[in-house]
């Protein structure tokens, strides 16, 4: 029943530089099956980050493998919206397909069906710096969908936000994402937006980094992000997580 | 207009009002320097012989204009500029762009750059004119000494100062290095380029009035240089002068371009 479509194995990821090399990654082994909702914690400066470099081929791993399939393809949400202050929405939604060349007539309803769906058809030939900061992070994901990837990685995606904003566009992200049916990788600082969105949460050490435990989340009433948070699981939950993070003051 | 609060109305109000103190004030100097000029000269106050006068400099002007000479030292000198500031801009936009495609390149170069832009390059004068010969192209050839090295430097440090995360982003879906150039770093960086070209301007001028002022046989700078020899100080300062006005419109043509992109 379960289709996995990502195998990472014995990842390491070695960073150098003229005085030292930091050995960031060491061991990490983790699979993801389809629509799977995934998150990675762990405590500042552990390379969570670098997991979701290495995926979508942005940095090299110094060793270990990653098994996918040739035909998956990876978006990549990184933290900050990056939106191009000179293109118009639409047009930043396009850029995906324009540089992998995919920039068909159908590709193009594709992405305006999105905008329609997720309430930004009427912004679309505004500039990005008419939209509110969680308008803005929808738009980055929608740019990001553009390409249909099969598997989505979030990077700290609403870090960028204040915390009303953050628990608004948590729900919708998550939503969008399970309406199109995608698997997601999301890396956070937030224990409780972990819990809230994911079905499965891997807890890093300290650096060098290894998966120090894996939580499959159960929690009864699943429903939307926010609606999590009410469940009772949730606080036991975050307290073990948090006591696996091991933070020292 | 009908619809605004009396507040906004008064805020209207002042801003019109201050646009209109700025006027007339930078009317009024330039009207008091000339009528003080004027006046001072007219009384024997200083010597019309040294720092001639703006009626002196009119007259001067208009019978250059009438027997046909003006427009064509103008012509000379504004197409000397314009040659070197066109060839500054392309050199300077095909460097930047090598330098920024190969950091190892750029990291050889570096130096060199540096002690170019910063050695005083009037101090190639007379080699220039023993290398190039006395000709128009040796003024050009100063003037491109002038302008092209800061041109190159202010449009690559645009360049590398492209926002890394638009990069990151252009990367994540796999963007060749010609992509990155052209979807990012050519279009996030047109103010700078505008600013660069803003520099090269005066740079240009300033390079072709010092080209001229070595060698030259026409343009406004040979005009400085003959009404110097000559002691005809009429003819150096209109000269002067047109040359500040000529600066000026340059100057405003460039800004005008980047108003228009900045929309």
């Amino acid at each position: 029943m379960k289709d996995t479509i990502l195998k990472v194995k014995n990842l390491k990821k070695i960073y150098h530089d003229k005085k030292s090399e930091i050995v960031a990654l060491e061991n990490i082994n983790f699979e993801v099956n389809k629509n799977d909702f995934i998150s990675i914690v762990g405590p500042s400066g552990c390379g969570k980050s670098t997991i979701l470099s290495i995926l979508s081929k942005l940095e090299k791993q110094s060793d270990g493998n990653i098994e996918m399939d040739k035909n998956i393809t990876i978006g990549y949400m990184l933290q900050n919206d990056s939106l191009f202050s000179w293109r118009t929405i639409l047009e930043n939604c396009l850029i995906g397909l324009e540089v992998t060349k995919q920039l068909t007539s159908e590709n193009k309803q594709y992405v305006l069906d999105l905008l329609k769906t997720y309430g930004l058809y009427e912004f679309k030939d505004k500039y990005p710096s008419s939209l509110s900061g969680g308008m803005r992070q929808r738009v980055a994901l929608i740019r990001t969908l553009a390409i249909k990837p099969d598997i989505l990685l979030l990077d700290e995606p609403m870090s960028a936000l204040d915390y009303q904003s953050r628990l608004a566009i948590s729900d919708d992200i998550y939503k969008i994402i399970k309406n199109e049916g995608k698997t997601a990788i999301m890396v956070t600082h937030d224990i409780a937006e972990a819990i809230s969105m994911s079905d499965r949460i891997l807890v890093l050490s300290k650096r060098p980094s290894k998966v120090k435990k894996v939580y499959e989340i159960n929690l009864t009433d699943k429903s939307t992000p926010i609606n999590n948070r009410r469940c009772k699981e949730f606080s036991t939950y975050y307290d073990m997580i948090w006591r696996d993070l091991d933070v020292h003051i | 207009m009908s619809t605004y609060s009396e507040e906004h109305k008064n805020y209207l109000k002042k801003l019109k009002k201050e646009k209109i103190i700025i006027f007339i004030f930078r009317l009024f100097i330039i009207v008091a320097f000339l009528i003080g000029w004027e006046l001072l000269s007219k009384y024997h106050m200083i010597n019309t012989f040294l720092s001639s006068s703006p009626s002196h400099v009119l007259k001067t002007a208009s019978k250059l204009f009438y027997d046909g000479s003006l427009i064509k030292h103008i012509g000379i000198t504004m197409y000397e500029v314009l040659l070197s500031f066109i060839i500054a801009t392309v050199i300077g936009l095909v460097s930047a762009t090598i330098l920024w495609s190969n950091k190892t390149i750029s990291r050889i170069i570096d130096p060199y750059l540096t002690i170019l832009n910063s050695l005083p390059k009037v101090a190639l004068g007379p080699l220039i004119i023993i290398w190039v010969g006395a000709s128009v192209n040796s003024i050009v050839f100063m003037a491109l000494l002038i302008n092209t090295f800061i041109t190159i430097i202010n449009i690559y440090n645009g360049f590398i100062s492209t926002d890394k995360n638009y990069i990151t982003l252009l990367k994540s879906f796999q963007a060749s290095k010609k992509q990155i150039f052209t979807k990012v770093v050519l279009p996030s960086n047109y103010i700078n380029i505008i600013n660069a070209l803003k520099i090269n301007i005066s740079m240009s001028l300033i390079g072709v009035i010092m080209g001229e002022l070595l060698v030259s046989k026409s343009g406004l700078g040979y005009l400085i240089m003959y009404g110097s020899q000559v002691f005809n100080i009429d003819l150096v300062i209109t000269s002067v002068v047109i040359l500040g006005i000529i600066s000026y419109l340059m100057y405003f043509i460039i800004d005008k371009c980047e108003q228009k992109f900045r929309k």
